[in-house]
């Protein structure tokens, strides 16, 4: 079990190496990164990885470009830690209807 | 009603990030039958009870999303007719030869104002929905009951802009009729957030709601026969572990009864029941923005966040 940290809100949960950070965070009734489809295709869990290590499932291009993935900007819902993490939240909900 | 020119949603063909992990999904959870794999290596399903060899494609890509969808019209004469058409009303259209999908006659393409791919054929071999033609059983034991099982692929959801311009092509060359709508937000441009339109007698077949990125996907559904099996596919994705996003609830536009989820590449998907079947003669009904909660999510009557945000 790992603890991973955001970075924002000093708000913390526990993660164990076989479940996504995103899916992590649910189950721990926390909040702090937006949950969409949780299958890497949405782009809305986009995060910063600032301290930590991870392995990662795969993700669209659409929302992480290699630079991205290079800078270790990932999706909440395709990592797995294999250490403590520290996470800061950039994926933003986009608003849809012109106001 | 004599149902001709378009007749319902042919085919869509979807991207996704993982084909092992998509097949597992939509052969074993959604319990889609698989009938075929190309030299491209898209892999072909279709609902149990559907008679065309397929009308769910899947493609291995790099991002999630919609290629393109389909409409199967009544014949090669109509094909002409509505190519004809959109020609004449200012689209530029392809044909994509026999034979490029598995068991599927040629195809009329065309883009959309909104971004989207949208392809009339008139021709698919018709494998049969498992059951004899003569005396059949009411359903089989082999693909009816085999994970959640719809029936068919009902309709699909898309997100982008232009939406006004979609509903004029849709009604006025393709002969589909508005059953509900979305007006804009009060106190800004006037016109529809959200359209829904209809090719028969079901409550759509095809809906848009507004956005800034083109070509963008929201859902394409699979339609269920009745809310007991819509709670029963609830609960075959819990124990899947299938993301749900919204549901099982009840929408109020097309008070259809449904769950939205989300395939492993992102890509979301509804199972839908019920609803009402309109008649190209009514009066559209009309949803206010500010209602569009209940429009949503009639019983919770929230505008669930990712209605709006979460797209492939
Ligand atoms: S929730 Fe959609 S990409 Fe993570
Ligand atoms: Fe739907």
């Amino acid at each position: 079990m790992y603890q991973v940290m955001l970075e924002e809100t000093g708000e913390s949960f526990q993660c164990n190496e076989a479940e996504s950070a995103l899916k992590a965070l649910a189950r721990s009734g926390k909040r702090g990164i937006p949950v969409g489809c949780r299958g890497g295709g949405c782009g809305v869990c986009k995060v910063k990885v600032v301290s930590g290590e991870y392995s990662q499932t795969v993700m669209s291009r659409a929302h992480v470009s290699k630079e991205d993935e290079a800078n270790r900007e990932v999706l909440a819902c395709c990592i797995y830690p294999r250490s403590n993490l520290l996470l800061r939240v950039i994926g933003k909900l986009q608003h849809v209807v012109r106001r | 009603m004599a149902l001709t020119g378009v007749l319902r949603p042919g085919h869509a063909q979807i991207r996704v990030l993982d084909m092992a992990a998509a097949t597992k999904f939509y052969g074993d959870v959604l319990g889609l039958v698989e009938t075929g794999r190309d030299k491209q290596g898209r892999v072909y399903y279709k609902c149990w009870d559907e008679r065309d060899h397929n009308s769910l494609v899947l493609r291995q890509a790099d991002q999630a999303g919609l290629d393109f969808f389909a409409f199967k019209v009544l014949d090669k004469a109509t094909l002409e007719k509505f190519d004809a058409d959109l020609k004449a009303y200012g689209l530029k259209t392809e044909r994509i030869p026999a034979g490029d999908m598995l068991e599927t006659g040629e195809r009329v393409r065309f883009e959309l104002p909104s971004g989207h791919l949208i392809e009339l054929y008139a021709e698919k071999t018709q494998v049969g929905n498992g059951l004899p033609n003569l005396n059949p059983p009411p359903w089989d034991l082999k693909n009816s009951e085999r994970g959640i099982a719809p029936v068919r692929m009902d309709h699909c959801l898309m997100y982008g802009p232009n939406i006004d311009q979609n509903k004029k092509i849709f009604m006025e060359v393709l002969g589909f009729y508005l059953v509900e709508r979305v007006f804009m937000p009060k106190g800004g441009p006037a016109g529809e957030a959200a359209i829904w339109l209809s090719c028969g007698h079901k409550s759509h077949d095809v809906a848009f709601v507004v956005h800034e990125q083109p070509g963008k996907l929201h859902h394409v559904s699979f339609w269920l026969n009745s809310w007991e099996k819509t709670l029963r596919a609830g609960d075959i994705m819990s124990m899947n572990e299938v993301p749900i996003d919204i549901g099982p609830t009840r929408h109020g536009i097309t008070r259809g009864e449904t769950i939205y989820a989300f395939d492993p590449s992102g890509n979301r998907f509804e199972t839908f029941a019920g609803g009402y079947q309109p008649y190209p003669d009514w009066i559209p009904t009309d949803w206010e923005f500010e209602s569009l909660g209940p429009g949503l999510d009639y019983p919770q009557r929230k505008l669930h966040e990712s209605f709006l945000t979460v797209l492939t």
